[in-house]
């Protein structure tokens, strides 16, 4: 290929994001840091759900998954005084085994069934903090979390209430996240994940267990999904089972939907741009309300005239500035 | 105790009902079109807000109001067969979420027009009949409505099914679009007369039952999942599966409720279509599967 990019333009490009990212939170208002925060999270569920749907399987569990991460780590520190850091591992290992534990009636499942299957488990697991007051708080679910503990060694003091070093912190930890299911996607494991959702009976005729990697998927995007959850309980210090309903999933499943589930950039894309006409427009003028019905519109939209996703613009985008010599970007793209 | 029982019974039966007229609907929808509607407990909500607007707001008659939500809901499901599941034909996927897209934008204008507050509906009547005497089961005459409203649609619909030219192409285009098609059938007329029957008896269900349940602008969300635990119980494209799932669903619902609480019950029914998916994916009346 005649005058290929260099090779080191994506790292360039990588190294231009992050002082970006780390130089937002000096533009930004207190509330607007805060929403960065919330945004830094969400990056990290969106990002996940996407590892789950590489093999095909379009949950509807999955904010309630994160739930759980959230559930598990406020009640490990707050009742079992756990450290925070460690509880909020042990929250996202409590996610990844409830996952597991549903994948068994799950993933007999393929397709609608699943979308429906996993919809009613997790709704089930919802109704049961719902439920029982003890431990989970019941319908005002949990409030008083403790903190993420602030660190003070001689003259390093950082205090994670402070909205900017939270977001560093969950930039720190997103990103390591989404580096370890990039890596995943890029491993034989990975193009396996690929191969399950696209070539099911082929994978399976070649001896490839199939439902071992469909449950893998899960499991591991369940992890993450229930550390985004973690974060979120630490930094809120309440949570309840309404933050974690049927809407938030739509919310989840916008952003991926708009953003596009071929290339890791596609959901974060779609949580960024989303996020930032939510707040840019819907808050700044007064429309707060309106939410869904943007959300609404868009989904519709974007289902009908880029169903692609706003990934797809990406590599078109990228030809205009290099005059249409460019490679195409992105994550290899199965063919159906 | 057996006034207790007897109760219940009616309660179910009333429950029952109003599940049906909303689960048959759904079903006739994705018979036709291969589409999962989520759209379709707004659609129930909207019926339960032309009540709002045409009986209790302006004050016409009930009934000429339970007409308009019929009228109403089933001519929006034209409007979404047309704009919104025409072009996603043959994409179950894309189907699913314009109708998730389209389900906030139905809640969002609700908010919009009425508030997030329930609303006040006067009860068109306050009449009871008492069954075994002053104190033993009452039957509100408001549930005898949508007890009988529900038994008078479904027949109506039977024989339109079974009867009627339009009802057999209906039935020809859910088992075979393409044959159906080279009969001379237009699918694109059948899905809209589909669609039309489907929205309606949901939104005739939300304007029965607006008086008797809590009418806000999120009041679908219980309805669609309640629908849902019916098709998948009931067998995903099966009406007579719908119906009869309507009835099994109620009754565990009703009686979980009376006897423990409300939250166990819905539990136990989503439970119930977990079961269902496990061991008998097609439901108990399914025999293939569209999907």
């Amino acid at each position: 290929m005649p005058e290929a990019r260099p090779t080191w333009w994506p790292a360039l490009g990588l190294v231009l994001l992050y002082a970006g990212l780390v130089l937002l939170p000096y533009v930004l208002s207190y509330s607007q840091k805060e929403i960065a925060v919330f945004l830094v999270i969400n990056v990290l569920l969106v990002v996940s759900y996407r590892l789950l749907t590489l093999t095909g399987e379009w949950s509807l569990a999955h904010v309630v998954i994160m739930g759980v991460g959230a559930y598990g780590s406020a009640l490990l520190s707050k009742r079992l005084g756990v450290p925070v850091p460690l509880s909020m591992l042990l929250g996202a290992g409590t996610a990844a085994l409830v996952a597991y534990i549903l994948s068994f009636p799950l993933l007999r499942m393929k397709g609608f069934y699943f979308l429906i299957g996993s919809f009613a488990a997790g709704e089930i697991v919802r109704l049961l903090w719902k439920r029982f007051r003890e431990p989970f708080g019941g319908p005002k679910g949990l409030k008083l979390i403790p903190e993420f503990p602030e660190i003070d060694i001689g003259p390093l003091y950082v205090d994670f209430f402070e909205p900017q070093n939270y977001y560093y912190f969950c930039l720190i930890v997103v990103s390591l996240s989404i580096w370890v299911m990039y890596r995943l996607e890029r491993s034989p494991i990975g193009l396996t994940f690929h191969a399950v959702h696209w070539q099911d009976k082929l994978a399976e005729a070649v001896g490839v267990d199939t439902r071992k990697y469909r449950t893998l998927a899960f499991v591991v995007a369940s992890f993450f999904a229930g550390l985004s959850g973690a974060l979120l309980a630490h930094y809120v210090g309440t949570i309840n089972p309404n933050r974690f309903n049927v809407e938030e999933m739509v919310f989840v499943l916008t952003w991926a939907i708009v953003g596009g589930t071929a290339t890791v950039y596609g959901p974060i894309l779609g949580a960024v741009v989303l996020t930032a006409i939510n707040e840019v427009i819907l808050r700044e003028l007064g429309f707060e309300q309106m939410r869904p019905l943007l959300y609404g519109a868009i989904l519709i939209a974007s289902v009908m005239f880029l169903p692609q996703g706003l990934e797809s613009l990406v590599p078109k985008i990228s030809r205009l500035f290099t005059g249409g010599k460019a490679a195409k970007g992105g994550a290899a793209e199965p063919a159906d | 105790m057996y006034e207790f029982l007897f109760q219940t019974v009616l309660n179910a039966l009333y429950a029952a009902s109003y599940m049906a007229l909303v689960a048959v609907g759904l079903v006739l929808i994705f018979g036709v079109m291969g589409i999962i509607n989520f759209a379709h407990g707004e659609l129930y909500m909207l019926g339960a807000y032309a009540v709002v607007g045409v009986y209790a707001d302006w004050e016409y008659p009930y009934f000429l109001a339970v007409a308009v939500g019929l009228v109403f809901t089933g001519l929006v499901g034209i409007g979404m067969e047309r704009g919104l599941f025409r072009p996603m034909r043959d994409n179950p996927l894309g189907g699913l979420v314009v109708s998730i897209g389209f389900l906030l934008i139905l809640q969002a204008l609700a908010v919009l027009g009425f508030g997030v507050r329930m609303e006040f509906i006067p009860p068109p009547t306050q009449a009871v009949i008492e069954v075994f005497g002053s104190d033993g089961a009452v039957l509100p005459l408001q549930r005898l409505y949508v007890i009988l409203a529900t038994i008078l649609l479904l027949a109506a619909l039977w024989w339109f099914l079974r009867r009627t030219r339009f009802g057999w192409a209906l039935r020809a285009c859910a088992q075979d679009p393409e044959a159906a098609a080279l009969q001379g059938i237009s699918i694109n007329q059948t899905a809209r007369i589909a669609m039309f029957i489907g929205a309606a008896l949901a939104g005739v269900a939300g304007a029965l039952t607006a008086p008797l349940v809590r009418t806000y602008p999120y009041m679908g969300h219980s309805v669609i999942v309640t629908a849902f635990i019916i098709i998948i119980v009931g067998g995903v494209g099966s009406l007579e599966g719908a119906v009869v799932a309507a009835v099994l669903y109620a009754f565990v619902h009703t009686f979980v409720t009376t006897f423990y609480d409300g939250v166990i019950a819905d539990i136990v029914g989503l439970l119930l279509m977990l079961l269902v998916l496990i061991v008998r994916p097609t439901g108990l009346f399914g025999t293939k599967e569209r999907a």
